[in-house]
């Protein structure tokens, strides 16, 4: 249970006349300290303790923990990270075709895909001229900020 | 019927919004939340919990079947989408009726008529209202025949889109083409329906915007907010009243929701977003969204209505316990949306853990969060973290405990956009108010040309 906005107005006007500065409370499913900054005002930081009521049968089901691409490539290629943890997509839009493909030439500043992040799209740069010689992430996978999303071969021989 | 228990079809700020009503209404509240929420505070606060799926929200918040499912199971009598996700699917109402479920939101047949942006532009037209020259491009010809008429730079919107989601700007002739094409395959890829329409674009228009709520006999207006602040059409600033609008154009704005909610026959919460245009004087029809918005709290602080509370009653089958000339609008309210987000780096998101979160409180102020200390915000979902709103009995004062209010939050652990609120609040522009919606880009502009030690 937390405090509704009622109750906090109700705590802070006891506090700004009893002239107290802080008041800390512990209770078994919550932590409340209500704070005045000087002249600048009141704050509160509450700590909500209390664990979820998750009905029974709607535990979250084991999913498989999805499967980490390696992590190790090639001596002499270079692995593409995302620039920030996101879903992959190889392609600018659904049904369109992939930005490179195995095989494909890129520079540095190729754009080899996009990360989508809280709705936001980030796009993926190749950061080395050389040949893609594989991709390790599935188009639509979620990816965290050290995963492989493609294998390059650097053009100026192995790096 | 009376609504006992209700599912929340949604998470983070809103989700917590909605289960802070039900607990002053004595409703049993169920949140239905996806496996990156399970732990989340919403799911703290509600009085029960379910799983609706996977994080993705295609597996989860966007899915209809989901939502239904979890909603029989639990025993819930209505369910809330909150924004965003199925919160104006029709299949999503479609289901919860074959199911004998509330859906808390308006009729199938209200969402259709303003969900497909062409047909609601037809009934704004019949009620009514003005609307921003423009009209249906099937093809390049018929493109290029209304391009003729509304000239150019003209927007591309998808007629599946709305909430700034499926726009795209043509400065000229030239480029209308390859824009169609494009706008066209982006439409079908994001609303699963390829048309677009063209509409003249307005470039120092500002957002104005009406609060509605029908019970589908009658409607009433709840105050205007100006929603001009705004980054590639995504609002980051609201307040309410608008600013320095003549009290005319107040009314003639309200008199135009009113008109378009009552040709609808309105029955829930809406709004009705018009594109003012201080030069010629007039307001033009833009869309109407069926469902609650992110922006509402600023609509509550100056009124002193509940609308959740509100919306649930009309759900419920009741008239509206609220009448036109008993809405009376004190003061001035502003948000300000503090997202995790960089902005100084393009606004870059920011997921992670937070680690600390400390709010500013006080008469006037409110935020509405679902972020404490070891809150870990997903990368699935939006980056809204917290909305502080404030009220005063002017916009002046309200201005000041915004700034006082700023000063004093703190949410530590992930990058925010709290300081470039802070550095806005002291805009002269912003300050004056009235700021059209081109503003905002010349604000970031302007700073990007000061030395990097002074943001």
């Amino acid at each position: 249970m937390d405090l509704t906005p009622d109750d906090l107005r109700d705590v802070l006007h006891a506090l700004d006349s009893s002239g107290l500065d802080e008041l800390h409370l512990e209770l078994a499913d919550l932590t409340l300290t209500v704070r005045r900054e000087g002249a600048a005002g009141w704050t509160v930081e509450q700590q909500v303790l209390r664990s979820p009521v998750l009905d029974r049968d709607a535990e979250p089901v084991a999913a498989p923990a999805p499967e980490r691409a390696p992590a190790e490539v090639p001596a002499g290629t270079v692995a593409v990270h995302p620039p920030l943890l996101g879903t992959f997509y190889r392609a600018p839009r659904p049904g369109e075709p992939p930005f490179v493909e195995v095989g494909d030439e890129v520079a540095e500043d190729t754009v080899v895909g996009i990360v989508e992040t809280m709705k936001m799209m980030t796009p993926v740069h190749a950061g080395v001229a050389g040949t893609v010689t594989e991709f390790r992430t599935d188009n639509g996978t979620f990816a965290e900020t050290d995963a492989v999303l493609l294998v390059v071969a650097p053009s100026g021989g192995p790096a | 019927m009376r609504i006992r228990r209700l599912l929340v079809a949604n998470r983070g700020e809103i989700a917590s919004r909605v289960i802070r009503t039900c607990r002053r209404l004595g409703i049993e509240s169920v949140l239905a939340a996806s496996d990156a929420d399970l732990d989340g505070l919403p799911a703290r606060q509600a009085d029960r919990v379910v799983r609706l799926g996977p994080a993705p929200a295609a597996a989860s918040y966007l899915d209809p079947a989901a939502v239904v499912g979890a909603a029989v199971a639990t025993g819930a009598d209505a369910v809330h989408p909150g924004y965003g996700f199925l919160s104006e699917n029709q299949v999503l109402a479609q289901a919860c009726a074959e199911a004998g479920v509330v859906f808390v939101g308006p009729s199938v047949a209200s969402l259709r008529a303003v969900g497909d942006k062409l047909t609601a532009r037809g009934h704004a037209l019949d009620a009514g209202l003005p609307v921003v020259p423009g009209g249906e491009a099937a093809d390049l010809p018929a493109a290029r025949a209304v391009a003729a008429e509304v000239g150019y730079p003209l927007l591309v919107k998808a007629v599946g889109g709305g909430g700034g989601r499926g726009m795209k700007l043509v400065p000229t002739a030239e480029e209308l083409p390859a824009a169609l094409d494009v706008a066209v395959s982006e439409a079908a890829a994001a609303f699963g329906d390829p048309r677009v329409y063209l509409e003249r674009y307005v470039a120092r228009g500002r957002h104005v915007e009406v609060q509605v709520l029908g019970d589908g006999v009658s409607a009433i207006a709840l105050g205007d907010r100006d929603c001009s602040v705004q980054r590639r059409y995504q609002k980051l600033v609201e307040e309410a009243p608008a600013p320095l609008l003549p009290a005319s154009v107040h009314a003639a704005v309200a008199a135009s929701a009113l008109a378009l909610a009552t040709h609808l026959g309105y029955r829930g919460l809406g709004t009705v977003e018009l594109l003012h245009d201080p030069e010629r004087g007039t307001s033009y029809f833009l869309e109407m969204n069926a469902r609650i918005q992110v922006e509402h709290p600023v609509t509550e602080m100056i009124t002193g209505i509940d609308l959740v509370a509100e919306q649930l009653a009309v759900a419920e089958g009741l008239p509206l316990r609220l009448r036109q000339d008993g809405v009376v609008l004190s003061g001035h309210a502003l948000e300000c949306r503090i997202n995790a987000e960089d902005a100084t780096r393009d606004f870059r998101p920011a997921p992670g853990r937070i680690e600390r979160v400390v709010l500013p409180i006080g008469d006037g102020i409110r935020v509405d969060t679902h972020v404490q200390g070891g809150s870990v915000v997903p990368p699935h979902y939006d980056s809204l973290l917290a909305k502080l709103v404030v009220h005063g009995a002017d916009r002046d004062e309200a201005l000041a405990r915004m700034r006082a209010a700023l000063d004093l939050l703190r949410i530590e652990g992930v990058v925010t956009t709290a300081p470039l609120h802070r550095a806005l609040l002291d805009d002269p522009e912003f300050v004056a108010g009235g700021v059209d919606t081109a503003f905002f880009e010349r604000f970031l502009a302007g700073r990007d040309r000061e030395p990097a030690e002074v943001r």
